[in-house]
């Protein structure tokens, strides 16, 4: 593959290990005939390095695009949020499709804990999510459903906090924000492992 | 055809499904009866036929339609793989998969961000991504819960199509910018060893993909079967990953940070995900294991009289070439090599016909494919026992088909367990 014996600043492939993964590191998966091969195009010989097409984007453009929340805490915004608080919005805009205690429904059923062996139908907040970031970053961007992305982030730290109250995981009086929401520890966070299906004669 | 029904009015009546728009196919076309006949058919070499149209349309009799199960902003339809043939799937019949609906975009008006550990960040319009040097290819795109209503021992379907089943599957073929070239131009740079895609509907989907794939065989798709992608499949452009779940396949693609890490997005964490009997969940399950499913005969079809009949069906891997399609006709004791009818693309659907002389008697008939891994098409106790039979995503075991004496046609896998 010509352009990729060029390409740069490529990052070196890191086979998977059978471990469950690292804090926040995961090595990619491993990857039986999904690189390059005979499907992958190439460019031409004569292609330049750079097409200069596009336009550079400037940090102001990447800081307010840049919205997403890594396991970390990195991304996490600045400001705080209630349970107290997280209450009252949730019964404002969350209640009717998540319910009253967050296991009525209609939609996803958010509270509970313990639930594995209930699994694939208990994929709640407190019983399989492995990472409170990802609440904030889901609900950031797409809740509530119908009106996603107008909370303030204020507001999403409080509604975060309650909804990891409703399944015991901070308590009533906690107060969520950059620091506290990064260091929840979800009971779920242990259970992920890589994927070792590989192709091959195995079935796994 | 028995008791003068119709062969309409038979498969409707055998499908309870008269409106649905399963009932006329090519094979209904071929084995229509004069009673059906329409008007047109009077003789149109006495009569001008219409004149030329800017926009085609399909023959008043063959129209095959998504199946749509519930209205909800989060929701799917399905193709209808019993009525279609070849390979490519019609783009108004992709299958579709949303989380928040269909956004409506603006081509020019969209922006594609690259950014992160690179370089150069840049912003790229259409118009931008359009002059970098086009590939394209042919692949299938299939969501990962596909099928997964046949794996619920104590819930086998008997009354469910191809459609229903597996019809969160389609193939097209993709043209666009691979994503290799778009990241040689920012620049990757050392240590990334992951991307974020984002996309630009209201639930702001975003996967985080390993940088091998985004370097390896990902395109920046905006031509599906030679026009526009359509809105429903991430217009203007989408992220297209040969081989594997179509989740990860981000459409309306806005943003792509290049990382260290995963992200741990609610798509890769909360929904697909496995979990596996051991109290552990398989994670970043991308690649979608070699798999096939015989369209005909299958559900509602009937087989109005014994003889020949040809089974057809698609099989595809993720990873990479099928080299071997297997039809048992009697139940999975005995197996016949398919034939494969060309074009056999990597990552693509192939479809399979196997000439059976069917002898009027109860028949169960399944299918198996290999792909060029030596993998081999499970069959469901064999994903039991592997993962446990409460797990989700991926199911990609052997589908059975009844034949009864009747010539309906049931899903038969419950029948073999």
């Amino acid at each position: 593959m010509r352009w990729i014996r060029r390409r740069v600043g490529a990052a070196p492939i890191v086979a998977v290990t059978g471990a469950a993964f690292s804090a926040c590191t995961p090595e990619p998966p491993a990857q039986s005939a999904a690189g390059p091969g005979p499907d992958v195009a190439e460019l031409p010989a004569h292609a330049p390095e750079h097409f200069g097409f596009g336009m550079p984007a400037s940090e102001d453009r990447v800081a307010r695009w840049d919205i997403d929340v890594k396991p970390d805490g990195e991304g996490l915004p600045p400001g705080s949020g209630s349970v107290a608080e997280g209450r009252f919005l949730y019964e404002t805009y969350c209640l009717q499709c998540h319910g009253p205690t967050g296991t009525e429904g209609p939609n996803d059923r958010l509270a509970g804990t313990g639930e594995w062996e209930q699994w694939p139908a208990g994929r709640t907040v407190g019983g399989y999510w492995p990472y409170a970031t990802t609440l904030f970053d889901y609900t950031r961007k797409a809740m509530p459903q119908t009106t996603p992305g107008t909370l303030t982030d204020d507001q999403v730290y409080a509604v975060v906090g309650y909804v990891l109250s409703l399944s015991g995981i901070v308590p009533a009086d906690a107060v969520m924000d950059s620091a506290s929401l990064a260091a929840v520890e979800m009971p779920a966070r242990g259970r992920f492992v890589p994927d070792d299906r590989t192709g091959g004669p195995r079935v796994r | 055809m028995p008791g003068g029904l119709s062969r309409r009015a038979w498969l409707a009546a055998a499908s309870g499904t008269a409106a649905t728009g399963l009932v006329m196919t090519r094979w209904d076309a071929l084995k229509a009866t004069p009673q059906e006949a329409s008007p047109a058919a009077a003789d149109p070499t006495k009569t001008p036929g219409r004149f030329v149209s800017e926009v085609g349309t399909r023959a008043p009799g063959e129209q095959p339609r998504r199946l749509v199960r519930t209205l909800a902003l989060s929701s799917s339809s399905r193709t209808p793989l019993q009525d279609l043939n070849g390979t490519i799937t019609p783009s108004d019949l992709h299958f579709e998969r949303h989380h928040a609906g269909v956004p409506d975009i603006a081509a020019r008006d969209h922006e594609l961000l690259v950014h992160g550990m690179v370089e150069r960040p840049r912003v790229f319009r259409m118009a931008d991504l359009k002059r970098f040097p086009q590939t394209s290819r042919i692949c299938f795109i299939e969501c990962s819960g596909n099928g997964g209503g046949a794996y619920n021992r104590n819930r086998m379907p008997t009354a469910i199509t191809p459609q229903q089943l597996d019809g969160l599957l389609s193939t097209s073929e993709w043209a666009g910018v691979m994503l290799s070239t778009v990241l040689r131009e920012v620049g990757v740079r050392p240590g990334a060893t992951w991307i974020l895609a984002e996309g630009s509907d209201a639930a702001v989907m975003s996967r985080s993909i390993p940088l091998d794939k985004a370097m390896g065989d990902a395109m920046l798709a905006y031509v599906q079967n030679g026009e526009a992608i359509r809105p429903e499949q991430g217009y203007p452009v989408r992220l297209l990953l040969p081989g594997w779940e179509g989740n990860a396949q981000v459409k309306w693609l806005r943003r792509i940070e290049v990382t260290d890490r995963p992200t741990m997005t609610r798509d890769e964490t909360s929904r697909y995900t496995d979990p596996l009997k051991d109290g552990t969940a398989r994670q970043f399950s991308f690649v979608m294991d070699a798999k096939s499913i015989i369209t005909f005969p299958s559900y509602p079809y009937v087989l109005p009289e014994r003889g020949w009949w040809e089974i057809e069906g698609l099989a595809w891997s993720g990873r990479g070439r099928i080299t071997r399609v297997e039809v048992s006709t009697d139940g999975g004791r005995s197996w016949t090599d398919a034939a494969m009818q060309p074009p056999i693309l990597s990552k693509s659907t192939v479809r399979f016909r196997h000439l059976w002389n069917w002898n009027g008697r109860e028949a169960v008939i399944l299918s198996r494919a290999t792909d060029e891994t030596g993998y081999v098409q499970p069959t469901v106790h064999q994903l039991w026992e592997a993962r446990g039979d409460r797990t989700s995503y991926h199911q990609n075991h052997q589908r059975a088909w009844k034949v009864s004496a009747d010539g309906t046609v049931t899903f038969g896998l419950g029948d073999l367990l």
